[in-house]
């Protein structure tokens, strides 16, 4: 018997119960949202991945710097030419063989970032070499993504004799000298183009490097996908999945794959911008993109030779690789921290 | 344990085996064209490539050619056919130069990532952390060529601070042998230190989580004796066998590019020269070289992680 | 609240309204119960922690105290044992390595004396064959003997007060029993003290001398064993005891619980944080109210719960000799 009656109580019975609880639940926003959110608090990350934008779309616009503003062509020549500078005359190339530095907006844009040995615009052939660097690099990584995440969760779900064999498989692309092999393999293609069977590769094709390049780091992100697909196997969804009956690849693209999709994420910038990094040292050594197309890498190898004249041959391209892989990483950095961040309350100090 | 090394150690042949086999019908692929041409070089000469189609058995079947070729390496007895000399000869003369620079830059690069990454966990979210985590992901982001080539240049050549390229041995004189190997060394570490201080700083911050600490902590134990026993010996497992796997990788390879730039003379180098000319026999012996060395570090790494997580050697 | 090993005498521990909580992205979150026995130990503190209360043990107030105190307390004078016995230990590290850690820490003793002291300790805690076992590692031992690791670690240094955290919600039941019995046993010889966190009252039943329980971040009451268990003074201990399943009773039809959803610890309800739940709130329980010992001549015995002593007696009793909590919804007794 109470002594006074329950009128003054906000709650009353089973609906009441509810609401509170969906009141709290407003913290319960999917994983991508909540990582989206996160994202967008960093602006360091943010900022970063704008300029890899902003660096691409200037590659893309290639044409059309060099049609309107520098009128020149990638690997048009212009040693014997002279250009006007604050209304003075100047000759592209010196009689000394040392080509114009940066000339900025002097002369109307043309040779904004200097000229090379053999008079071509070194701005031009910046952003047309960065096509070729981001295009190989970015299919490359996208290659790897492809090979890793087949070879990864094959391995990972089915174990046993198949995991071994793709183990081996793994084991001996690791240790594969990439440099000297893909290094062997670009020279000679330079002689003469690939003929396997049916299959022509010309000379001047990026087909060698990219598959190369691509090949490299599967075993990189392969083992990685393995790890987490063995112990997401273990997990109650996927013997859920199992007793549904649902067959293996059912469970592989339903269940194990949208798993993976944060590792996947993540891994994807970090591997564009090592691809860019190793298609750019291929190419200084010779083995990439063939002269007189323009790289990143052949570029920075052109400039090497001349560092002491002229400096600004290895230093404009170099700059150029550098901010372009950095925001590359600074962007995946972000986007690791954002979809798996430490942000839980910690009691240790 | 015993067991498990001799496990690995057959792995090993397995792989090396597998590796040449591949090797081998590369070169088989390389362009279209006489193999016995190819093999000549850049300019050969008639007869030149009449002796090579006998000695390498290129008119007979491809198991022969095989054989012949792997006894040819084993033997040393394979000749450059710009140079003439002995490929054996150059990578044995090459191999301490490339060793020591890849080892000084790996213990150069271990020592630094540690306390780079140790500092940044136990100062995580404050402003010393996100400074090294900048400076880690430029020396990521920094192509080992093109640092290697301006700190020649400006810190080499312009400056004076240290010599631009160029080896002296370690016997003659220990002092100049480090001294000519400091730019290459940084250039070669920068890299690796921006990413091992960040996998450093990442688990020792998964560790410092682990309930095994807090006990830690409740028995009274000082915090630096937590950091270094329980925290940092934790942490560093999976990175110890990440380091053995990119020494290898810069021994077999990656060691190219720093060679190159400084002039080191290395077995990186010798192949990059060898590359170019198209001479095939020191490409062959370099890569088999390269590969075996990576091998021998994958599985040397392997067996130091059953050696230092007792869960995988006893279970 | 406060823990003596002996009856009488000074208190050796006294604990003074803690509350812990901490400042999250989601608002103030307050600690459960296992947090606040760490925080004796100092080892909650983080940047984003409050404390509020106070602590004291043989003179030295814990909340506030420099790491060298709280390290020099640590082990020697306040051990704890933690949850989970599996990710406790450290699994590169050789169990006896471990105490002999904690050992030479505390006291200069060579290692041959340490080690042989550790080996004592696995036997008296019920390790076969120790003097082999001392050089395995965590993940050799099954669950049950890990948790005895961690007791034989605790008790090392001898210390005067036992830290327990839900010590054997990770174990079954049978091996629960064989640690309790250890436990109790250890505190007859050793003379320390235990705080013994749970939320299983029959582990409460077996090993306690006094018992708080806590609701919501709060001691909603606090008393011996025989005063929870036969005379409690808070609904929320009587929906705790009616909603033991009883052999020696009648099977009821649903098993009695305790209506609605606790709080969460971010929002708690003003006044009474139990009045959601509780089927006697009347409108003073808008007002928090304080831990005051409300029963004739017992000024041990204290609750936080407005009604008069004469009304919990009446109110508490579901059915003749049964305690529990009616139904709220319906008004009808739950059993």
């Amino acid at each position: 018997m109470a002594t006074e009656p329950a009128t003054e109580t906000t709650l009353q019975g089973p609906a009441a119960w509810e609401e509170e609880a969906d009141r709290e639940h407003v913290h319960g926003l999917g994983p991508w949202k909540l990582g989206l959110r996160r994202l967008r608090r960093n602006k360091v990350a943010l900022l970063f991945g704008l300029m890899f934008v902003l660096l691409v779309a200037s590659c893309v616009a290639a044409p059309i710097w060099a049609k309107r503003v520098a009128h020149t062509t990638a690997t048009a020549n212009h040693l014997s030419d002279v250009i006007k500078v604050d209304g003075k005359d100047k000759n592209v190339v010196g009689l000394d063989g040392v080509p114009i530095g940066p000339q900025w907006l002097k002369a109307d844009g043309k040779f904004l970032l200097g000229a090379d040995r053999n008079g071509r615009d070194i701005m031009v052939r910046l952003l047309y070499g960065g096509r070729n660097s981001l295009m190989i690099g970015i299919v490359a990584a996208l290659i790897t993504m492809f090979l890793s995440i087949i070879l990864g969760v094959v391995a990972g779900y089915f174990r046993g004799p198949v995991d071994a064999v793709i183990r081996g498989l793994l084991d001996i692309m690791w240790s594969f000298p990439v440099i000297i092999l893909g290094t062997a393999l670009g020279v000679a293609l330079a002689l003469g183009g690939l003929k396997i069977g049916p299959i022509h590769v010309a000379v001047y094709s990026l087909t060698i490097p990219v598959l190369i390049i691509g090949l490299v780091y599967v075993p990189y992100m392969a083992r990685p996908v393995r790890g987490q697909v063995l112990s997401l196997r273990e997990k109650e969804f996927v013997e859920a999945a199992r007793a549904q009956g649902a067959g293996p690849i059912r469970i592989m693209f339903t269940e194990v794959l949208p798993n993976l999709a944060s590792t996947i994420v993540v891994f994807f910038t970090l591997l564009i911008a090592n691809a860019i990094l190793l298609e750019s040292a291929l190419s200084f050594l010779g083995a990439g993109v063939q002269a007189p197309n323009p790289s990143w890498g052949t570029m920075i190898d052109e400039g090497v030779d001349r560092i002491a004249t002229a400096p600004h041959l290895t230093i404009v391209p170099g700059l150029m690789l550098v901010l372009t892989v950095l925001s590359l990483n600074v962007f995946g950095d972000g986007v690791r921290d954002a979809l798996d961040p430490r942000a839980k309350v910690r009691l240790e100090h | 344990m015993g067991r498990f090394i001799v496990r690995r150690l057959l792995q090993m042949v397995f792989v090396m085996f597998a590796v040449s086999v591949l090797t081998f019908f590369i070169f088989q692929v390389i362009p279209n064209g006489d193999p016995a041409e190819r093999m000549a070089g850049k300019q050969p000469r008639e007869a030149q490539i009449q002796a090579i189609r006998r000695e390498w058995g290129f008119d007979d079947n491809k198991f022969v050619q095989y054989y012949t070729t792997m006894k040819k390496v084993f033997n040393g007895d394979l000749i450059s056919y710009t140079t003439q000399l002995p490929v054996m000869d150059e990578i044995v003369k090459g191999l301490p130069r490339t060793l020591s620079l890849a080892f000084g830059a790996a213990i150069l690069w271990m020592f630094v990532a540690i306390c780079f990454g140790l500092y940044s966990a136990m100062r995580a979210g404050k402003f010393a952390d996100r400074f090294l985590t900048i400076i880690a992901l430029i020396g990521i982001s920094l192509p080992v060529f093109w640092i290697g080539a301006l700190m020649s240049y400006y810190l080499g050549y312009r400056l004076g601070w240290f010599p631009n390229g160029g080896y002296v041995e370690f016997t003659k004189d220990p002092v100049d042998w480090a001294y000519h190997l400091i730019l290459p060394w940084t250039a070669l570490a920068i890299l690796f230190i921006g990413f091992y201080s960040r996998v450093l700083r990442s688990n020792v911050l998964d560790t410092i989580n682990e309930d095994y600490v807090r006990t830690a902590r409740a028995k009274g134990l000082g915090e630096r004796q937590i950091m270094i026993r329980h925290v940092l010996r934790n942490s560093m497992i999976p990175i110890v066998t990440l380091w053995g796997l990119d020494f290898g990788a810069v021994v077999g390879g990656g060691a190219i590019l720093t060679e190159t730039v400084f002039d080191l003379q290395g077995v990186g180098q010798y192949a990059a020269e060898a590359v170019g000319q198209l001479d095939v026999p020191p490409v062959l012996a370099t890569t088999l070289f390269a590969a075996f060395f990576i091998v021998l570090l994958n599985a040397i790494v392997d067996i130091a992680y059953a050696y230092l997580d007792p869960r995988i050697r006893l279970q | 609240m406060s823990v003596s090993p002996v009856p009488t005498g000074d208190p050796l521990l006294t604990v003074e309204d803690l509350r812990v909580s901490f400042a999250t992205e989601e608002g103030v979150v307050q600690a459960g119960k296992s947090v606040t026995a760490m925080t004796l130990m100092g080892l909650s503190r983080s940047p984003n922690a409050r404390f509020e209360g106070t602590a004291h043990y043989k003179g030295t107030e814990l909340i506030n105290a420099s790491e060298d105190e709280l390290r020099r307390i640590r082990g020697a004078e306040i051990a704890m044992i933690f949850q989970d016995p599996m990710t406790s230990l450290n699994p590169v590290m050789k169990i006896g390595a471990q105490i002999v850690e904690q050992i030479q820490e505390h006291e200069a003793l060579p290692d041959q004396q340490a080690r042989e002291r550790a080996i004592e300790l696995l036997e008296k805690v019920g390790i076969p064959r120790a003097r082999e076992r001392i050089d395995n590692y965590p993940f050799e031992f099954s669950g049950g003997m890990r948790q005895r690791v961690m007791i034989a670690l605790a008790l090392s240094c001898n210390p005067s007060v036992l830290i327990a955290d839900e010590p054997t919600t990770a174990l079954d039941v049978t091996i629960q029993a064989q640690i309790l019995l250890r436990m109790r046993e250890l505190r007859d010889e050793t003379g320390a003290a235990i705080v013994l966190v749970t939320h299983d009252l029959g582990v409460v039943a077996d090993i306690a001398d006094r018992i708080a329980v806590m609701y919501a971040g709060r001691i909603v009451e606090h008393g011996t064993l025989d005063e929870i268990f036969y005379d409690p003074q808070h609904p929320y201990t009587w929906g705790l005891l009616g909603s033991i399943a009883r052999i020696d009773r009648p099977r009821p039809e649903r098993l009695p619980a305790i209506a609605g959803l606790p709080p969460s610890l971010a929002n708690r309800p003003e006044g009474c944080h139990f009045r959601p739940r509780c089927p006697h709130e009347f409108s003073k329980c808008s007002e928090v109210p304080p831990l005051e010992a409300r029963l004739e001549g017992n000024a041990d015995h204290t609750d936080r719960c407005w009604l008069t002593p004469e009304q919990k007696k009446e109110l508490r009793e579901v059915r003749p000799g049964e305690i529990g909590l009616p139904d709220k919804q319906t008004g009808v007794n739950a059993a």
